[in-house]
């Protein structure tokens, strides 16, 4: 008996022809299908204002924007964009800093080859070592630029003085970064260079074996701030290991922590300061007292 | 000249950031310039014209009644931070691959690297070495420029000039970060191009010379007035000091109250804000210059000699 098996076939197929239909439809418009709604959450319609702000606040990596924003704010000419740059520059120091971390021992012994391995054997090794070097160089250039414009357009000024406080430490830990990742190749360039920036520690006031107060307090050099620095006497294994956790874990961790509050204060402050509606010399409010 | 010299030194990968520097800062602060200029134009209309002054829209860019004063975020600021992470990334891959990151010899403990420098962005530090002991240069001073950096907001008192470029609005802040900020930037330079082998100093194309030996007698103060006994040597150290910042506060107030607007901010300024602006003011933007030209040119080492401490 044939017939009914073949009846039974045929509907079997009209039913895969219309799933392979309704998938081509998907396909065409991936915006109805269960599978996206389920990712972004909210119905995208660029005609629709309100939707497009809800694709911006409902984005966990874009929620950091206001929806809408100052006309002017957006021009190049007012922000320069630095702070941006460098907080993109941070991303790709972390993105490149673990590529680096696979190949790299933070011991005498191995240290300075891995980076000779890295940079003649590892496919890719020597242009993703430049591109961590550079773009920390580059990090330090656009945080000073950033800091610089926010001098120049009075940024820092009410309600923004902490935020320029929270950027001041900002630009220290960017340097702790560059600096504590100088001695990692275990070369003579960053040996020195540490050796010469660690030397500083022992004329600390009071805490250095050589700073002022420091031997009265019972400072020696196997007790004072440069020992706790190096780990040691002098710049060695244990200097590198330390350098290496808080090049690689502690100050990352610090300073990814600031920029979140950084952001989030951007954002309570009022958003972007401008570029605002000048104000004139003569609609200053006469003198009050503080507070 | 010794070209090559030149050459070998601006050409070295570690030192390219500061060959960026010398042509972004210039270009940024010409284009904050342009900005501030415009705005002061603006600035000076509405000053002139009350009536116009209540009708502009009183920035410098374009706006017409009807158009919207917000944007949404998307596109129009994500397409420009997309962008701009696009072209930095494409700067960042040619530089590195046209450019290898420095590698020395291993580290050796038992052989001096000379001259050995610290990272550019320190090297500032390492030449104040030059005109302070190490408690001051590599650890007072430090921790004077972050704490200077972190009161500026909240010791400059004037209201005007929030979010916008101008020059005539804020003199004085502007000026004392100017001062500040050059003063870096030209400590970095002095350590990266001129400081030589031994750390001596070497006109830019000047042949590094390795064998060079300086007899450079450096003389404290209380030596130029042939005094030996330390208590005496202390008081005169400590006179000199309170002198140069009693004449340093004279100077610099008279310069912040010179405008009327000036002097109008500074009756908002509170005592103890005016201090703390004045001590930072003098510390850093007068006391280091002046130690380093009294170091530079008249190879004065220490002013005030104490057993403990100099400075
Ligand atoms: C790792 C370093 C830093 C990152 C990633 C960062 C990031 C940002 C970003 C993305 C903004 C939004 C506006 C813009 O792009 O200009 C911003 C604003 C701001 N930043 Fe930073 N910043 C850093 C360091 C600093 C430093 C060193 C300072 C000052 C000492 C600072 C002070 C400020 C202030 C006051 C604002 C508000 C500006 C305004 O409203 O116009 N930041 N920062």
């Amino acid at each position: 008996m044939p017939e009914p098996q073949e009846a039974k076939s045929s509907a079997l197929l009209d039913k895969a022809r219309e799933e392979i239909r309704d998938l081509v439809q998907d396909l065409k418009k991936p915006q109805e299908t269960q599978l996206w709604k389920s990712i972004f959450r909210v119905k995208h319609d660029r005609t629709e204002p309100r939707t497009r702000a809800l694709g911006v606040l409902a984005n966990v990596f874009l929620h950091l924007h206001p929806a809408r924003i100052n006309r002017d704010a957006v021009r190049y000419s007012y922000t320069w964009g630095m702070g941006g740059i460098s907080f993109y520059l941070f991303l790709v120091l972390t993105f490149t800093g673990v590529l680096l971390m696979f190949y790299y021992h933070p011991t005498k012994v191995q240290a300075f080859r891995d980076i000779l391995y890295l940079e003649h054997d590892v496919p890719f090794g020597k242009l993703l070592r430049n591109m961590h070097r550079w773009a920390a160089h580059l990090m330090v250039i656009g945080v000073w630029l950033h800091m610089f414009r926010v001098v120049l357009t009075g940024s820092y000024k009410k309600p923004r003085e902490f935020n320029w406080c929270v950027g001041v430490i900002l630009l220290v830990l960017t340097l702790l970064l560059s600096f504590t990742g100088y001695l990692l190749p275990d070369d003579q360039l960053g040996f020195w260079a540490v050796t010469v920036g660690t030397n500083m520690a022992r004329a600390t006031p009071l805490l250095g074996h050589e700073g002022p107060l420091g031997p009265e307090l019972g400072m020696t050099p196997f007790n004072d701030v440069r020992f706790a620095l190096l780990g040691g006497s002098i710049v060695d294994a244990n200097a590198l290991l330390r350098a290496y956790i808080w090049h690689c874990i502690a100050i990352p961790l610090i300073a990814a922590t600031f920029m979140g509050v950084h952001f989030w204060r951007v954002r309570k402050d009022g958003g972007i300061s401008g570029p605002s509606p000048v104000m004139l010399e003569s609609e200053m409010k006469p003198v009050r007292k503080l507070r | 000249m010794d070209w090559a010299q030149v050459w070998e030194i601006v050409s070295l990968p570690d030192n390219i950031p500061i060959v960026a520097i010398a042509v972004l800062v210039p270009f940024y602060t010409w284009y904050a310039a342009r900005q501030a200029r415009a705005t002061d134009r603006l600035i000076a209309q509405l000053e002139a014209d009350p009536q116009m002054a209540k009708t502009h829209h009183r920035k410098i860019h374009p706006f017409r009644p009807g158009w919207a004063r917000e944007l949404p975020v998307w596109p129009y600021l994500l397409r420009i931070e997309f962008l701009a992470a696009l072209v930095v990334t494409l700067i960042l891959m040619v530089w590195s691959i046209t450019l290898n990151a420095p590698l020395e010899e291993p580290a050796n403990p038992n052989h001096t690297m000379n001259p050995s420098k610290a990272p550019w962005y320190f090297v500032g530090l390492q030449e104040m070495l030059v005109y302070f002991d190490p408690w001051f240069a590599g650890v007072v001073l430090p921790t004077l420029i972050i704490v200077g950096l972190m009161v500026f907001p909240y010791v400059d008192t004037n209201p005007l000039g929030t979010g916008y470029y101008t020059i005539r609005q804020r003199r004085v802040a502007l000026a004392g970060f100017g001062i500040g900020f050059f003063i870096w930037l030209a400590l970095v330079f002095i350590g990266t191009f001129v400081r030589g082998p031994g750390w001596m100093w070497f006109w830019p194309g000047q042949t590094w010379d390795h064998t060079r030996v300086v007899y450079e007698v450096n003389r404290n103060l209380p030596d130029l007035f042939g005094i030996t006994n330390a208590w005496l040597q202390a008081i005169l150290g400590i006179i000199a000091i309170a002198v140069f910042y009693a004449g340093s506060a004279w100077g610099i107030h008279k310069l912040v109250t010179r405008s009327e607007l000036d002097r109008k901010i500074y009756e908002r300024t509170s005592l103890t804000q005016y201090v703390v602006f004045q001590f930072f003011a003098i510390t850093i933007l007068v006391g280091l210059p002046a130690k380093m030209l009294l170091r530079l040119l008249f190879r004065i080492k220490y002013v005030l000699v104490t057993p403990w401490l100099n400075v």
